[in-house]
Parts: structure tokens; sequence; C-alpha cells
């Protein structure tokens, strides 16, 4: 059954030994036959999976560039080493791009010849009969009494046609036959899940450059503008485009976050975040909508997906005099289930001295034996906010980048806080205190809850999709068609009897073939209105 | 309410568990062929698999029903509705290949997890975080674990057909072995193609397993892969079986060697649900304990 055009050691296939002729064409004939056969492209496979193993037991800078910096804290020896290696970015490293890159080309290299042959195959009719059927591997004769071999013949060619095999008839010296298809999709199967694996290879390679990826903390009240400008952080693809950014609007109406209230094991585990927002395209009027973790907004060709939130207190500070240089509400990071939360303000001018606050935000404020403050529920039951207050150098005047959530202390002196005679700057809501050295005072207004959205945008994201469930249909098609061949065979026999012959033969694995043998007899028999005795 | 049924669950579970031991011991009564009088051995063993699949798809029924929700988000609740699920692929292709000669093997597994799952990872019912809020853990999840249940079998049919394959070279040889024992089994290339069929159905289960994943991971996270170490996994687990189903086209791969294949794959599948859920980190944790 050479219709197929499979790789030299595929088990169906020919145990031919290919010898190389010399010369560079035959070498290279040579290595391409090995690269794309089952041996090597198996090794590629298993290589692949033995690959991918380290990517989880080191941080990856793609999904956990934390974890990277903290791996080399903690191992500053070893780190180097490993990072030469690639094992921080293993998915993009030379080592796994190699092995799947040369997996994908020997795939090809395997799978192109196929479909050559499998063209072929579709226009080609089923082949000859086969002289002696009683040698393959299904096989069941019978003795008709009362039909001519024609009628049977006709039976049969019915009941096949009706299975949607494609039949053929020969007839040669005192029989006549038929020969029958079926399955092909099997094999269009095999070859839809290979070429939908590189559609897929090619969209998720190709396809990302296209996007890009951001975020932004809005906190309620606030509007977030889609322009470049307007992302806390973002990261574009290779091939990425600002003007395609359309500018809508979106604004945070109101967050709401609900805790588990009743049930003793899980009291303060979060059960439900929900982002009211009110979105506007240019032009258009304003809509109000929602969006949740699992339930992302899609808006000018983004997806906006609400991955974070937390605490955002007011703060006002006021000089010696009592003006006010300073009124903002500043988000602050969560530190810990229960939303104790770290923030930073600095007062570069206003004041006598530069100012730098450590604040932390504790939603409902309990104390340690240690006299350490710290969240005990992550709603406001009982909200507190603390500075810490350094004065000296802010820094900021270096002309040196600094992250608006650190405070750089080196420069500066501790006047207020933990461990210094002053203690540190408590407040409850509407609650106004003084600095220390007449410097003036801060009044915590209150506070508003934060949502932090990321922003994605990835054009091809569909084309993968499509590529996944395609190559999820080949290969459903490829495993479970079976591919096989049908023969029947009617003898005319000497007083008004026949012989009819059946026999099958499939390609691959096929557990109902010598049942479907059985069936194909007895269906002509039953067609013929004949019992057996 | 909720703490009534979830109390009943956990007496269904133990009673479930004490059926499977009593099931193990005759399955494996059975398979020594040390009570030759008593023939009916393994139909009995599997009718008490039978009452205790019952019992045990009782028990996760109400504790779903105790949680209002799917009982599979933590540790405790896969292995519950993990084992049901082997156990209930075993019942039914039982209805059409007999194999009961893997009776104890699978009340045997059925019965370590559950049992390291009961003492070591029970925790009371509480409510799904807002991640895990969405109908893909009803679909991801749930295909994910009917595909392990595939894969367990596959992994039983495999190990026998080693087993079965070193004692048919013995027999060639003329050389001693302790595996006589099954010689009442199907031969090794029965078994293979048993083991295959079963792993082909795992395989495309699981394959719908990444592409759902990857379909919610795109809901939930913004980007439908990222290398996430539980990701990494899946990814690996698809690799080593797509391995297999090739070894078995390969000549000199066939039999033996991609049996081992099928083994590494399902060893790669449980130390996925267990290793990597427990001790790695990753987006995954806390759906995990």
């Amino acid at each position: 059954m050479r219709t197929l055009s499979r790789p030299s050691d595929h088990y169906d296939s020919d145990a031919r030994v290919v010898n190389p002729t010399l010369g560079v064409v035959g070498w290279l004939r040579w290595f391409w036959r090995q690269l794309t056969s089952m041996r090597t492209a198996l090794l590629l496979l298993l290589l692949l999976a033995i690959a991918a193993v380290p990517g989880s037991l080191f941080p990856q800078r793609s999904s956990d560039p934390n974890g990277v910096t903290q791996y080399f804290r903690d191992h500053a020896d070893t780190a180097p080493t490993l990072d030469k290696f690639q094992l921080f970015d293993v998915y993009s490293s030379v080592w796994f791009s190699a092995i799947y890159l040369l997996l994908f080309i020997s795939l090809i290299g395997c799978v192109i010849p196929r479909t050559k042959h499998h063209i072929v195959a579709l226009r080609t009719p089923p082949p000859a009969t086969p002289a002696n059927l009683s040698r393959l591997p299904a096989f069941v004769s019978a003795t008709l009494k009362g039909v001519t071999a024609e009628e049977v013949l006709e039976s049969a060619r019915k009941a096949l046609k009706g299975q949607r095999y494609r039949v053929v008839r020969y007839d040669r010296d005192g029989a006549i036959t038929v020969s029958a298809e079926r399955g092909y999709a099997r094999e269009t199967g095999n070859l839809i899940f290979h070429f939908a694996l590189v559609g897929v290879l090619i969209t998720v390679g190709f396809g990302s450059g296209f996007g890009f990826a951001g975020q932004r903390v809005i906190v309620e009240g606030q509007a977030f503008t889609n322009t470049l400008l307007a992302y806390d952080s973002f990261n574009p693809g290779r091939f990425f485009q600002a003007s395609t950014l359309v500018p809508y609007t979106i604004t945070l109406d109101k967050f709401t976050a609900k805790y588990e209230e009743t049930n003793k094991q899980a009291i303060g585990q979060p059960v439900d975040f929900t982002a009211d927002v009110t979105t506007q395209m240019k032009g258009e009027a304003p809509q109000q909508t929602t969006i949740k973790v699992n339930d992302p907004l899609r808006i000018g060709g983004t997806d906006v997906y609400l991955l974070g939130n937390g605490y955002a207190p007011q703060v006002t500070i006021r000089n010696a005099k009592g003006e006010v240089i300073f009124t903002d509400i500043i988000p602050f990071l969560p530190q810990d289930k229960n939303l104790t939360s770290l923030g930073v303000v600095k007062i570069p001018d206003g004041l006598a001295k530069q100012i730098g606050l450590i604040g932390f935000f504790y939603p409902t404020v309990s104390q340690g034996h240690s006299g350490a403050s710290f969240s005990i529920y992550p709603d406001t039951i009982d909200p507190q906010l603390t500075f810490d207050a350094y004065q000296g150098d802010l820094g900021l005047d270096a002309g040196v980048p600094r992250s608006v959530y650190a405070l750089d202390t080196g420069n500066m002196t501790k006047i207020a806080g933990r461990n210094s005679p002053n203690g540190a700057l408590e407040m409850r809501p509407g609650e106004t205190v003084q600095l220390p050295n007449g410097l003036g005072s801060v009044t915590f207004d209150g506070v508003k809850r934060f949502a932090s959205l990321d922003i994605h945008r990835d054009p091809t994201q569909g084309w993968v999709l499509f590529f996944a469930l395609a190559s999820l249909g080949g290969l459903l098609i490829s495993l479970f068609i079976p591919r096989r061949r049908m023969w029947v065979s009617v003898t005319q026999k000497t007083k008004g009897s026949v012989t009819v012959e059946c026999a099958g033969l499939a390609r691959g694995d096929d557990p109902t073939l010598e049942g479907a043998v059985a069936a194909l007899e007895q269906s002509i028999e039953r067609d013929l209105g004949l019992t057996r005795d | 309410m909720t703490d009534v049924l979830s109390q009943y669950s956990v007496l269904a579970l133990y009673s479930a568990m004490a059926i499977y031991a009593i099931a193990f011991v005759l399955f494996t009564l059975d398979l020594a062929g040390v009570l030759p009088k008593f023939p009916k051995l393994a139909r009995i063993a599997m009718s008490l698999t039978v009452l205790g699949w019952i019992l045990e798809v009782s028990a996760d029924v109400m504790r779903g029903i105790a949680a209002a929700r799917v009982p599979w988000a933590n540790m405790y609740e896969f292995a519950m509705t993990g084992t049901s699920v082997m156990v209930g692929v075993f019942l039914l292709v039982n209805i059409k290949w007999d194999l009961r000669f893997l009776g104890a093997f699978m009340t045997g597994f059925v019965l370590l997890l559950l049992g390291l799952a009961a003492t070591r990872y029970y925790v009371e019912v509480v409510p799904l975080p807002p991640a895990l809020q969405s109908y893909w853990l009803v679909i991801h999840v749930f295909v994910a674990t009917l595909a392990t249940g595939f894969f367990a079998l596959g992994f039983a049919l495999s190990l026998t057909q080693l087993l079965q394959a070193s004692r048919e070279s013995a027999v060639e040889n003329k050389t001693k072995t302790r595996l006589g024992f099954l010689s009442r089994l199907p031969d090794s290339v029965t078994l293979e193609n048993y083991a295959y069929r079963i792993i082909i159905i795992g395989f495309v289960l699981w394959t719908f397993t990444l592409i759902a994943g990857a379909i919610w991971a795109e809901k939930a996270w913004g980007r439908y892969w990222g290398w996430d170490t539980k990701e990494v996994w899946t990814f690996i687990i698809w690799t080593i079986y797509a391995g297999y189903i090739h070894a078995r086209s390969t000549r000199g791969w066939r039999g033996s060697r991609s049996a081992w294949l099928a083994i590494v794959g399902f060893s790669a599948v449980m130390f996925n649900f267990t290793v990597v859920n427990i001790f790695f980190k990753g987006l995954h944790a806390y759906s995990g304990l």
C-alpha cells in the first residue's frame, strides 16, 4: 500500500537501507533525509520536552522578573553562569529556539511530500483487486444460493457506496470484483494537524510583534486616555506603531471589592472585584460598563483587564503658616492579603527642608506584641495611615529617574517614625498631625480605591486560536477516522450458487476492521433477502 | 447546610475508600492466582469497585453542592474528582474490554491518592477567588481531569505491557521468570494496542485542555500563553505524549520503547498535579491548596 509517502523509518514503509551517493548533493540529500526521518523528529520532540523543564525550575524574565532579581540576590555566585546559558530566558534562548526550529523544519520536510502524494492519491482510483483475498488481514467468504453473481456484486457496491467508499469495478477471469477505499480524511486530518501547528508557530512568533502591553493605575474619579504618555509602563512589540492607538477614554467611576464575611474558614477572602467605568470613543456618546477579573473590556482594538487594586489615601500638606503646599491622592502598593499598603510622598518644595514620607495604610489596623501595626481585614473597617518622615536631600535634582514608589533615604535623616524620638505620624481619616521641627502639618483627608488596569493589543491572537482549533480538528480526524480498503469478489459456481469473498486492509491503527468486513458480508445477504442455513 | 453536607461528603469518601480497599485486596488475590478455588474473586472485586465509585461520586457531588460550585477548586477536590474520573474511565472501558486485571493497580493507586489528599490536603469549603470565577473552570479543569483519567489507564496498560513483554521474552529464551501470573493476561501486542487507543483519547482531551487553558488565560490574565510553570508542564506532557504517538509509528520504537514514553508521560502528569502545584511558584498556585 504505497500510496502515502512516509519517512523511510516509518514502521509502515519499506525497510530499504539508503546509501548516500558520494558528493555534496548526495550528502545534503542524506542529511535532509536524516532530518526529516521519524527518528529525528521523535528525538527533537523529546528534546523539546526536556529543554522546557529548566524554565519551570528557574524564574523567567518573561513571567517573573522579580523572581530573577531575587535569584541574583540569593545566588550571587551561580546566577551569572546560569544567565550565560540563558536559563532565565529559556523560551527565547538559542538552544530552545534551535530545537523547535529544527523540529518544525523536520516537520515541514516530512509533510510537504506527503501532501503531494495525498493529492495524487485523492485522484487515483482504488487499486485492482488482489488475486488472493484470503491472505489479507480481514477476510470472510460465503456461498450464496438462488442469486446471480451480478446481483451480489451490485448489492456489495451499494453497501460500500452507502458507507461512503469510493468504489471501482474490476473483472477478471471467472470472477467479478469491486475494489473500494475510504477514509482519505485520515491523512487529510493528519496533514491539517501538522500544518496548523506551523500556523500556530508563525502567528505566535510574528503576531505578538504588532501589539503592545501597557499598565495604568487609575484612582476612583480619575480618567485614562489611551495615548502613549498616559501609561505607567508600556511594552511595545517589535513592529508596533503608536499611530495604531485608538484615543478612547476610560473613567473609573467606582471600584467595589467584596470580601467573605460569613464563612469562618475564609473571612476576608476576596469574592468579587468590580470596576464600574465610563468609556468614551472619540466623537461618540459615553457608555457605562464594568470590568471584572475574568471579564475584560474590549474597546478600540484593545483588551482592558482588571489585574490589581488597592488603596489611594488623599494627603494634604501645609507649611508652618498653614498654606496648602501639596494635596494629592496617592496609590499605595498592597503588601499582603489584608492590604497593608505602602506608599511614598515626596515634598521637594514649599517647606523649609525637603521632606520624604514613607507611609503605611492599614484598612483595618491592629497592633502586634512588638508594637508594629498591621492590617487584619482588607476592607476599611478601622483605617489608619502612618508616616515615617525624613528630611534632607530627596535626590530629585540630580536628573536621575526615581521611582514614585520608593524613597532613597541615603542622604536623609529620620525625623519621625519608629525608633525615632518623635514616633510615627498616625492619622485616622480627617485627622491632621504636625510635622516635627515646626515644619508644617499633614492631613489624611480620606481614602479611595484604585484599580490597576492592563491594556493589551494582540491583533493576531484570533489567528493563533484559529490554527490551534484547526490542529485539534485535524487531530480528531486523523486519529479516529479509519482508512481502509475493501474488496468483494464474486464467483459463479455450478448449480446456481455463487461464492462471495470480502476482504479488508487498514492503514494505521484500525481496531474495527474485522467487524467491518463481517458486517459488509452480512449486509449483502440481508440486502438480497437471504438467510443463513 | 454547607457544614452538614460537607461532613456527609467526607463520610461518603471514607466509606468509598474502605470499599476500594477491600476491592484492592480481592483484585490482588485474583491477579496472584493464589486462591484457585474462588474463581469469582475478580467479579466480586469489580462489583465492589462500582459500589465504591458510586459512593465516591456522591461524596464529590455533595462537596460541590456544599460549596455551591464545581468540586475542583483545590488539591483535595482535584484528588477526589480526579480519582472518581479515573475509576469511572476504568469501569467504562471495562464494558468494552475485560481489563479487570488492572483492578488491583487502579484501586490501589486511587486509594493512595485519596489517602494523601484526605489526610494532608483536606480544606474546609471556601468561596472561589475572583480569578477562578469563570465557566472555564468548569470546562478546562474537567477536561484536564478526564484526560488524566485516560492517561492513568494508559499508564497501567503500558506498564502491564512491559511486564508481559519481559515474561514473553523469558518464555522464548526458556529462562526463569517470576511473572508467570501474567500468562492469563492478554499478550503484549494486544496490551499495546489497548494502551494506544486509550492514550490517543487522553491526548485529544489534553490538546483541548491546553487550548481551553490558553483561552481562559487570555480572559483572566490578559495573555494566552506566558510560560507559567503550570503551562510549561502542560506543554511538556503534551510533547511527551505527542512523542509516544510518533514512537508507535517509528521502526525500532514500537513496542517497549514507546511504552516507556507512556510511563514517563503519566509520571509527568502526576508531577504536574502534585509537585508543581505544591512546590512551584506560579499563577496557578492559588488554585492549588
